[in-house]
């Protein structure tokens, strides 16, 4: 899906041992599954199901969705700033497609 | 344990409504953030959380995009749009000399999109129209509007204005009713605003996504149960003049968050 | 709500506006009763939900859950969550489930934390299908659990999942 362009924010620098907020955002309609079309049939459900945050390649933060997040799901979170590097952010939608992003983080 | 902070958070917004209704009367128009829940509010306060974010980013991409047949993005003629569309929407329904009437941003994108670019135009309600309409009234976030409805936009201006007063619809309802009449009072679940346009293209809750301003005089005609007219129709930029004009001062929103 | 509208109008002195804003509630109402009907979880399959992770004799303490009173749209409530942790290698938050009693189904999101996060706190945007509790549950890197239950007054509701 094209249009499921993300927006993360994470401070371009950060003291070493700051505790820093990301948010992120992305467009999505999360079809819930729950919809009815005009003619009354039921909307298949079509949602991205993971959320995967990296640091230097290593994981330190994940989110499992149900149906329940609202369409073009926010979600903040922290990290502790150690080292200088790379945040990767991951979104699997139902149909396996992933959407990625990723911004660097300057530790001084 | 709730947080209380929201418990003073609310009183907040209570104190900004009573404030709202109070000031009214003394013709100084109030934009209906102030009306919003403080989620809501939050929402359009930090464009990292504001969903329409995402409509104005794909905007600024179709910016630099190159498309129709003179092979040229709309940066290519009219650079940062930061510099160039600066203020644009303060002035919009503007009149339109080639037409002989109003034109409101919408359409003269799609003018422009037709003349210098030489592309299609883009449908009303279509991703592409709310991405750039977004894009460019979001370069003019907190500049206050300022129609101009002298000279030939003054029959337009009247005509908008009456369409606002007129009854319509089988509950046979004027704009005014809801939104000047009532405005600081519950109906169902929500609190009547002023109706003020300072905020479109707007990410609405229960849209769960952007929708122009002609979207949302549909949605008003359909609950008095009256017949609405076409996006971009004649009628309704005209009430759009009006109703700029009405609000003028208030600080451009968009894109802003509302229920 | 219609009690309430009424209520409010009575202080507006316009007759007409009045008559016709409750013609309106009227009308609204009508078609309120046209929604199509779904099956709402309840508090019984959240448990079942909640005692399949292992946190049904949860400590009801620890977790601060942010949510409005009275969310005005269902379609998008906002929900906080923290959960009171050194996060350290050997004391942190492992996940925190968040559970939608009222909901068609009580899964929300289960966010799994680790201690380089420094502090287990997330926000996020949630669909709520009618007035209900919201439950997050805590499970902790020593394997105790955690529980606290919001509940959200929902004025138009979402279709959750
Ligand atoms: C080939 C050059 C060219 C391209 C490409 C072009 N424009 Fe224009 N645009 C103009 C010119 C010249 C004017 C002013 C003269 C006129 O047409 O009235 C204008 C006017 C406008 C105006 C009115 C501004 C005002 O101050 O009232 C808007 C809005 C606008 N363009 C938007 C766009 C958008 C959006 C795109 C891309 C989708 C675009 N333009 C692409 C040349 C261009
Ligand atoms: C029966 C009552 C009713 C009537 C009549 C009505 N509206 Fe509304 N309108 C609402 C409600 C309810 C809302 C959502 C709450 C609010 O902003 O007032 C709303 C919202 C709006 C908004 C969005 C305000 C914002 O801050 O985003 C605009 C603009 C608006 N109406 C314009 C109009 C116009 C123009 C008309 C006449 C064609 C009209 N309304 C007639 C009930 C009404």
């Amino acid at each position: 899906m094209a249009s499921a362009k993300p927006r993360v924010k994470v401070p371009a620098s950060a003291a070493k041992g700051e505790i820093i907020e990301i948010k992120s955002l992305i467009s999505h309609t999360m079809e819930s599954g729950q919809r009815k079309d005009k003619e009354g049939k039921a909307i298949p459900r079509k949602i991205i199901n993971k959320f995967i945050v990296t640091f230097n390649g290593k994981e330190f933060f994940s989110a499992d969705w149900a149906p329940a997040i609202s369409a073009n799901p926010f979600l903040s979170f922290h990290m502790r700033a150690e080292e200088s590097g790379t945040m990767g952010f991951t979104w699997i939608d139902d149909d396996g497609s992933k959407y990625t992003a990723e911004k660097n983080l300057k530790v001084t | 344990m709730r947080k209380n902070n929201r418990k003073i958070m609310m009183a907040g917004a209570a104190v900004a409504a009573v404030f709202s209704i109070a000031t009214i009367a003394a013709g100084e128009p109030k934009s209906g953030y102030l009306s919003a829940e403080p989620e809501t509010q939050a929402m359009q306060d930090d464009d990292f959380s504001n969903p329409a974010m995402l409509v104005t980013d794909y905007g600024g991409d179709l910016w630099s995009t190159a498309d129709g047949d003179s092979g040229k993005s709309c940066e290519d003629c009219h650079g940062d749009a930061a510099d160039s569309m600066k203020g644009v929407k303060t002035r919009y329904p503007t009149y339109y000399q080639p037409w002989g009437k109003m034109i409101n941003l919408e359409l003269r994108i799609n003018e422009c999109r037709k003349d210098n670019q030489k592309a299609k135009a883009w449908k009303y309600e279509s991703k592409e129209m709310l991405g750039m309409a977004s894009y460019i009234g979001y370069q003019s976030r907190g500049m206050p509007m300022a129609v101009d409805i002298g000279g030939k936009a003054t029959p337009f201006f009247t005509k908008g204005k009456e369409f606002y007063y007129e009854r319509r619809g089988q509950l046979d309802m004027a704009c005014s009713h809801c939104h000047e009449d009532n405005s600081g009072n519950m109906i169902r679940a929500n609190l009547l605003t002023e109706g003020q346009i300072n905020g479109f293209p707007t990410y609405r809750l229960k849209w769960s996504g952007v929708g122009t301003l002609h979207r949302r005089f549909k949605g008003c005609n359909d609950q008095v149960r009256a017949i609405p007219y076409e996006r971009g129709s004649d009628e309704y930029v005209n009430l759009e003049l009006y109703l700029a004009w009405r609000g003028r001062g208030l600080a451009v929103e968009t894109p802003s968050v509302r229920n | 709500m219609i009690e309430e509208t009424k209520m409010k109008l009575k202080e507006t002195p316009k007759e007409i506006s009045r008559r016709h804003v409750i013609m309106l509630v009227g009308a609204a109402a009508a078609t309120a009763g046209m929604l199509p009907r779904v099956s709402l979880a309840d508090k019984a399959a959240t448990d079942a939900a909640i005692k399949a992770i292992g946190g049904d004799g949860a400590e009801m303490s620890g977790i601060t859950l942010d949510l409005p009173q009275i969310a005005e749209n269902g379609s998008t409530v906002s929900v906080g969550v923290e959960v009171d942790s050194p996060m350290t290698a050997d004391n942190y938050v492992k996940t925190v489930y968040i559970f939608a009693e009222g909901n068609p189904n009580p899964d929300v999101c289960t966010l799994h934390f680790t201690p380089a996060g420094g502090i287990a706190r997330a926000y996020t945007r949630i669909r709520l299908a009618k007035t209900q509790n919201v439950i997050a549950l805590a499970e902790m890197s020593d394997g105790s659990f955690k529980r606290e239950t919001v509940e959200v007054k929902v004025t138009i509701g979402g279709c959750g999942g």
